[in-house]
């Protein structure tokens, strides 16, 4: 084990490395090129074993991707925001191959209008998708969830390609400590990949992604994936505690911080959770009974692990980085809907939209959300979703639209 | 390169490799390109398909080919032959299979696919020399979707998106052209109706590494509108007007390679079919039938 300071995408990058992973379709986008430069400098160093070959399109990308694990390879590829929008009628297609592999996608929001920083909706069109969704803090996890990942997709209860999620700028460029395991122990953690009966070889004849005519058997392989999908509930635990004697690291389905006596707590996913750790700190320095739940698999949705970590709790603040046009906060309605099916006596949900296209969201912010959700509580009224934006914030923004209103010439 | 093994038509097997009873229509040009070439490359391949008419060849849980199969979709069936390719010959490289167990992969796409929403990821495959056979059936027209125009339609015709009384306003796209431009291991024009032909071709490709470009003419009872049983003569005929040139790239030569010795009228190719009788009747449309016949005598005069 060697310990350094690695970005989120250098750390995605030794993930592939570890894994000791056959093959690497790739197209470059920003923030994303990082990882894909660093493979293809290492396979043309000689320094991992495998074929690394750039595609004209993320399209062509991800099939390429299925196809090669169609064919009984480990692969690894990686995107961001317009990449995986651009290749999403594969990414449905490659999940129903039921071919394992693992995707990093590098959160960046969505144009229009165009830009570079992060923000969930490019990941979250992804969710029906049939792909497994992991959703990272740190640059360590990082790294560790490509390992588990691998594990996750090649389970023989689960069969599906697998996306690792890391924030743009916030993780990818952004230096961190990283221990990097020993491969010795990474290959007893995760060993070679068998493809069993998904391969093509002469003399094996096999048809793949055949059509299939009928509602009745279109079903039966749709229910199947999402069964399939849901699998990973049962098993993640297992293959955690494995990844955690191996490593020594523990993750849950969930991240759950001060939340042992708490009364109210945030939900978030991804990096800028660990702004809300930061809240949480000083909140509690306050006196505030508060704490933080991050869910760390997105899909399948982790509702059961949910329900119990919000037991007891009185109201929760539900930041969705990530906004669904005409709807609100994804995380928000899929957190209702989990909680309104329970029995137990569930907490009383505010929604936040924050963070859009790398927003910061500040410790005042999250000051402010507590307390409107205790106030929340205390009056039995839920206030309307909001959308998170300083005064300060709406005075630049008029600034350049004066600008951009200004006479010609 | 060796003598062809395909001195006369009793050399082609009679005995078809694909199995019968799919769901194709009866007299589908395209499907007779696909057995023929199938005899010759033989079932220890992969055909890569986008979205078309012959996605139905494979209906769970049934097949015609006795090797293997993957579809995509309808604008990456050559990168998921990259990913195959790549994924084969990784294996290889690392001893995890035996050299018996290769694949030749194979793509298999209609024209909107290969002359459209394809072609970026056709040339790209090209551009990474990749080792593969592609086989477009150019049945002219979005064929599974009942047969509206696409960028292989041929002027003239009608089309149920072009169903007025001019037929398709565009000219057939060269994509013999734009893919030789990109300098492959061999290209070449073919159709079901010229087994020989076809068969040299394919075998002769089969001795080069890189891609390996087909194109058939598909004559297509139902969006040609003609009986099923007209396929092989409309086939014939579409060679002997000139309309079809059969040729082959190689080494960065383009040769004719069954050039008409005395083109007959075009109206002979075109009359057989209900896609033009527009240009016939209720009056004959002297006009556009010599600017057809026009543009296949200019091409003749340039190719020879
Ligand atoms: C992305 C996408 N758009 C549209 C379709 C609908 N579609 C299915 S087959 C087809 C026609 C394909 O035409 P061609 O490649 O010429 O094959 P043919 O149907 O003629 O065999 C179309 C448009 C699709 N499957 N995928
Ligand atoms: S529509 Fe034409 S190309 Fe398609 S299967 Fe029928 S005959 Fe063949
Ligand atoms: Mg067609």
């Amino acid at each position: 084990m060697t310990r350094r300071l690695l970005t989120g995408n250098a750390a995605a990058a030794w993930g592939a490395r570890l894994a000791e992973v056959d093959y690497v379709p790739a197209f470059p986008i920003t923030p994303q090129t990082e990882i894909i430069e660093t493979i293809a400098h290492w396979m043309d160093q000689g320094e991992m074993a495998g074929r690394f070959t750039t595609l004209e399109s993320e399209h062509s990308m991800i099939t390429a991707a299925g196809s090669a694990a169609a064919t009984g390879t480990r692969v690894f590829t990686a995107t961001s925001s317009q990449g995986l929008l651009y290749g999403m009628e594969m990414l449905y297609t490659v999940a129903g191959w039921r071919a394992p592999f693992v995707l990093m996608n590098v959160s960046r929001g969505l144009s229009s209008p165009i830009t570079l920083e992060p923000d969930h909706n490019d990941i979250l069109a992804a969710r029906d998708s049939g792909f497994l969704q992991i959703h990272c803090a740190t640059c360590q996890e990082v790294l560790d969830s490509v390992l588990l990942a691998f594990r996750l997709a090649e389970d023989d209860s689960v069969r599906l390609p697998v996306i690792v999620n890391q924030d743009g700028f916030y993780l990818s460029y952004t230096r961190e400590p990283v221990e990097i395991p020993d491969i010795e122990e990474v290959r007893k953690f995760l060993p070679a990949f068998d493809p069993e009966n998904t391969q093509f070889r002469a003399g094996e004849p096999r048809s793949q992604g055949v059509a299939v005519l009928g509602g009745a058997f279109y079903s039966y392989f749709r229910y199947e994936m999402h069964l399939a999908c849901l699998n990973t509930l049962s098993v993640f635990d297992s293959i955690a505690q494995d990844f955690a004697d191996h490593f020594g690291r523990k993750y849950g389905i969930l991240e759950t911080y001060q939340m042992d006596d708490a009364e109210f707590c945030f939900v978030m996913a991804g990096s800028f959770a660990t702004k809300a750790k930061n809240a949480v700190d000083l909140l509690r320095d306050a006196g505030w009974k508060i704490g933080l739940v991050r869910p760390r698999l997105i899909r399948p949705f982790p509702a059961d692990a949910l329900c119990r970590a919000l037991t007891g709790i009185h109201g929760v603040a539900v930041i969705d980085q990530n906004l669904s046009m005409g709807k609100g906060g994804i995380l928000y309605t899929e957190l209702a809907s989990a909680l309104y099916s329970s029995n137990s006596n569930s907490p009383l949900l505010v929604s936040y939209i924050g963070g859009l296209g790398g927003r910061d969201i500040t410790r005042e912010e999250f000051f402010k959300m507590a307390r409107e959700t205790r106030h929340a509580v205390e009056t039995g009224k839920v206030p309307l979703p909001r959308l998170l934006y300083t005064e300060d914030e709406l005075r630049q923004m008029r600034k350049l639209q004066t600008i951009a209103h200004a006479p010609w010439g | 390169m060796k003598e062809t093994t395909f001195k006369s038509l009793k050399n082609l097997s009679t005995d078809h490799l694909l199995a019968s009873g799919t769901a194709i229509c009866a007299g589908c040009g395209g499907l007779e390109a696909v057995k023929i070439m199938y005899d010759i490359l033989g079932k220890n391949t992969v055909f890569v398909n986008s979205a078309g008419c012959m996605t139905l060849l494979s209906v769970y849980p049934f097949t015609p080919f006795q090797g293997s199969w993957l579809y995509t979709a309808m604008a990456c069936a050559p990168a998921g032959a990259q990913g195959i390719r790549d994924a084969l010959d990784v294996l290889l490289n690392k001893g995890r299979i035996q050299p018996e167990e290769d694949l030749k992969v194979v793509v298999l796409s209609g024209d909107g696919s290969s002359y459209g929403m394809a072609l970026s990821a056709t040339s790209a495959a090209m551009d990474r020399n990749l080792d593969f056979f592609y086989l477009c059936y150019d049945n002219e027209g979005y064929g599974n979707t009942g047969h509206q125009s696409s960028p292989a339609t041929p002027h003239a015709a009608r089309t149920a998106t072009n169903s007025g009384p001019f037929g398709y306003p565009g000219y057939k796209k060269d994509l013999f052209a734009i893919w030789t431009a990109h300098k492959p291991a061999y290209a070449a024009t073919i159709i079901g109706s010229e087994p020989l032909d076809l068969a040299r071709k394919v075998e002769k490709a089969m001795s080069l590494k890189g891609p390996k470009m087909f194109i058939a003419l598909a004559p297509c009872p139902t969006g040609w509108h003609f009986d099923p049983r007209e396929t092989v003569e409309i086939g014939k005929l579409a060679v002997k007007t000139g309309i079809w040139p059969l040729k082959e790239y190689l080494d960065g030569k383009v040769i004719h390679t069954k050039p008409p010795r005395r083109r007959i009228p075009v109206e002979e190719y075109l009359k057989k079919q209900g896609r033009f009788a527009h240009l016939f009747s209720p009056q004959r449309d002297t006009k556009q039938l010599e600017e057809i016949q026009a543009r296949i005598d200019e091409y003749w005069a340039e190719a020879i």
